[in-house]
């Protein structure tokens, strides 16, 4: 095997970018080993989570990431774990590269105990350090994605925050709203639109009187990014990135990519698109195929290797599924859990007036001190 | 001495500010315009640009970068230009805000105090009129204080700032200019009122007024005049609407036998209909407990 190899990306969009970031890049095989093991991580939880969802272990809302994961995978390999990243309800795989377990991600969706929000938060708030969620309200994170930039600057450090949001949120009006104060106050902030192609059923085309959405920003500098391609969501964001470490941020990045599930669980997906669409994508795009054909042809890695990562991926997502099948819900006396960090009163008040239950401390934020 | 509401919001700020770098304004005209009714007023020269930040007339943005910068670990104070317009904002609040701590189980709390003039002021007509102290003081998750005088309003902003839950400050535009008489205590950098606590602010034993913000001055009137009858009325001025203290008014119905809430807010489903309920649910309403 070799031990890098080099490959040439499609060009990138630039939107008042003077330069752009090299379509010539270098892989170096431990890398290619490590994208390949994350891409294939978060391809198998999400159909894990698929399967627990039909045979009804998750209730309420389950929004798939399968066909996006070169998005998560390139841009958590150009940052730091002191940056921030905050997503939309799409995030499974984001809270995984993050930190969260797989049984941390799973037990979340089935409501259990082992869940990383002990299944108070479900599909689309999960939260882990320097990790802000997952958040219900479409656009909603956008604004926060700028003020948790604005709190980096504050601080005094170099460290950048990546807002995700996707085709659809990309109208919403608070956006823009964000977009402005975080240029008027030069704030480390990547805008991330991850370009599905759809929000919910209606394509980007019936949504968006512009689909390009790396220009979105207007007087915004944006780069849009081929986001079947690891190395190339790995390289775009690694050059506005550094860019933003110096000062320069704020930046728009579109990452074009893909969805194989619907929207969420109670959409097939195929009343708006065909199912031909969605083959032709899983079979000359899909992010995992075409990079795991890129790194054998050029002998980065051999296929024994990618096998038995596939194998020690299947076990360990096997594993957590046992778990977030197994573990217990948590009791009802945590559902009166953690409404206050200094709650006030002892007891809150439960749906009659003769049933008080007691206000009990879980965890302890991560974010500030008590 | 005596202290204006305003001086004393303006006096809580500054001294939090120089307590604890975390703390910072923003919000509409709040800095260089020494904010729209004047309670920031003088903190832009002290402090800068990087502590008193005047954003755009865009509430939903700022709301929600004033929430993301808590979520990071500051302490925000977000300046309303009115009540009025946080509506605007409103899923930033509630959505982002104030279910934050419970839906991440604890792991991330939103340190931040959402301030502004709150009711009805003088002939501005309906869009500029109202009370949202019923509509705050609803969702759990928030804390929402509803000062009336100038030691309330300096005592409640020092802990508001130092609480780590979002807080939801209600202030009243036609208070601001109003000059309380304060203790010496009062104006001590450490003095701080416990959140969700009332304080009765007249006692009598004929009947009970239960009231919030600038109607706490209309029972205290009220109040005056009818001693001048012979009946003595207990005021209580709550302080906080969410948590509400339930154990004041009880304790003070159950002397009293006579109960009348006064607010500026709409009567449907209002903090008056909610301190109803809780009497009825009450043990100075039945026997039987």
């Amino acid at each position: 095997v070799s031990s890098s190899a080099n490959f040439q990306l499609k060009p990138f969009k630039l939107h008042k970018l003077e330069d752009s970031p090299d379509t010539e890049v270098t892989l170096q095989r431990d890398d290619a080993l490590k994208y390949y093991r994350q891409m294939v991580t978060i391809r198998r939880m999400e159909a894990a989570a698929n399967a627990l969802y039909k045979d009804k272990s998750v209730r309420g809302f389950c929004h798939l990431y399968s066909g996006q994961e070169a998005v998560a995978v390139g841009l958590e390999n150009s940052i730091r774990k002191t940056d921030a990243v905050i997503t939309a309800y799409r995030a499974h795989g984001w809270s995984w590269i993050r930190g969260v377990s797989l049984t941390g991600v799973l037990s979340e969706l089935t409501g259990r105990r082992s869940g990383c929000a002990r299944g108070k938060g479900g599909s689309m708030h999960m939260y882990n350090e320097n990790f802000f969620g997952g958040n219900g309200i479409v656009g909603a994170q956008v604004p926060l994605g700028a003020g948790i930039a604005l709190a980096q600057k504050y601080k005094g450090t170099d460290a950048v925050t990546l807002a995700l949001y996707g085709d659809g949120a990309a109208n919403q009006g608070q956006v823009f709203e964000a977009y402005n104060m975080s240029k008027l106050w030069s704030l480390p902030v990547i805008f991330v639109c991850e370009n599905n192609g759809y929000g919910m059923g209606t394509s980007a085309e019936r949504a968006a009187a512009s689909t390009e959405y790396y220009s979105r920003g207007d007087y915004i500098p944006g780069l849009w990014v081929d986001g079947m391609d690891v190395l190339a969501t790995r390289e775009g964001t690694r050059f506005l990135v550094d860019l933003c470490r110096k000062g320069k941020g704020p930046f728009v990045m579109e990452v074009a990519t893909y969805r194989y599930h619907g929207h969420s669980m109670s959409d097939p997906g195929t009343s708006y698109r065909t199912r031909e669409e969605i083959q032709e994508v899983r079979q000359t795009r899909d992010p995992i195929t075409s990079f795991k054909d890129k790194i054998i042809t050029t002998d980065l890695v051999t296929i024994e290797e990618l096998k038995t990562i596939d194998n020690e991926i299947k076990k360990a997502v096997d594993d957590a599924v046992t778990i977030a099948r197994s573990d217990p819900e948590i009791g009802l006396e945590e559902l009166y859990g953690d409404v206050y960090a200094n709650p006030l009163e002892e007891t809150i008040r439960g749906i009659t007036p003769f049933t008080e239950h007691k206000h009990i401390k879980v965890n302890k934020p991560h974010n500030i001190q008590l | 001495a005596q202290l204006t509401v305003r001086d004393a919001l303006n006096s809580a700020m500054d001294e939090e500010m120089e307590r604890d770098e975390t703390v910072f304004i923003l919000g509409e005209e709040v800095a260089q315009y020494d904010g729209a009714y004047k309670v920031s007023r003088g903190l832009w020269k002290k402090w800068g640009d990087k502590r008193v930040i005047d954003t755009p007339i865009t509430e939903i943005g700022f709301a929600g970068i004033a929430v993301g910068a808590a979520m990071a670990g500051l302490r925000p104070i977000c300046e309303f230009m009115t009540f009025n317009f946080a509506m605007q904002a409103i899923d930033h609040i509630i959505n982002s805000g104030a279910k934050t701590f419970y839906m991440s189980a604890g792991n991330v709390a939103v340190p931040i105090v959402f301030r502004g003039p709150n009711g009805a002021a003088s002939g501005v007509a309906a869009q500029h009129s109202q009370c949202f102290g019923a509509w705050y003081s609803h969702c759990p998750g928030l804390k929402v204080v509803s000062p009336y005088s100038a030691e309330d309003c300096r005592g409640l902003m020092k802990q508001a700032i130092r609480d780590p839950d979002p807080v939801v400050f209600l202030e009243n535009e036609l208070l601001y200019g109003i000059a309380f008489d304060v203790s010496d205590e009062v104006k001590s950098k450490d003095f701080v009122i416990p959140l969700g606590k009332a304080k009765i602010e007249r006692t009598g034993d004929r009947i009970t007024l239960v009231s919030h913000s600038k109607s706490v001055g209309t029972c205290l009137d009220a109040a005056k005049e009818l001693a001048a009858q012979g009946v003595e009325c207990e005021v209580i001025n709550l302080r906080s609407l969410r948590p509400l203290d339930e154990e004041t008014i009880i304790r003070s119905v159950m002397k009293t036998n006579h109960l009348v809430t006064v607010e500026g807010g709409w009567p449907q489903s209002g903090i008056g209909a909610e301190i109803c309920a809780r009497i009825i649910e009450s043990m100075s309403s039945s026997s039987s407990f």
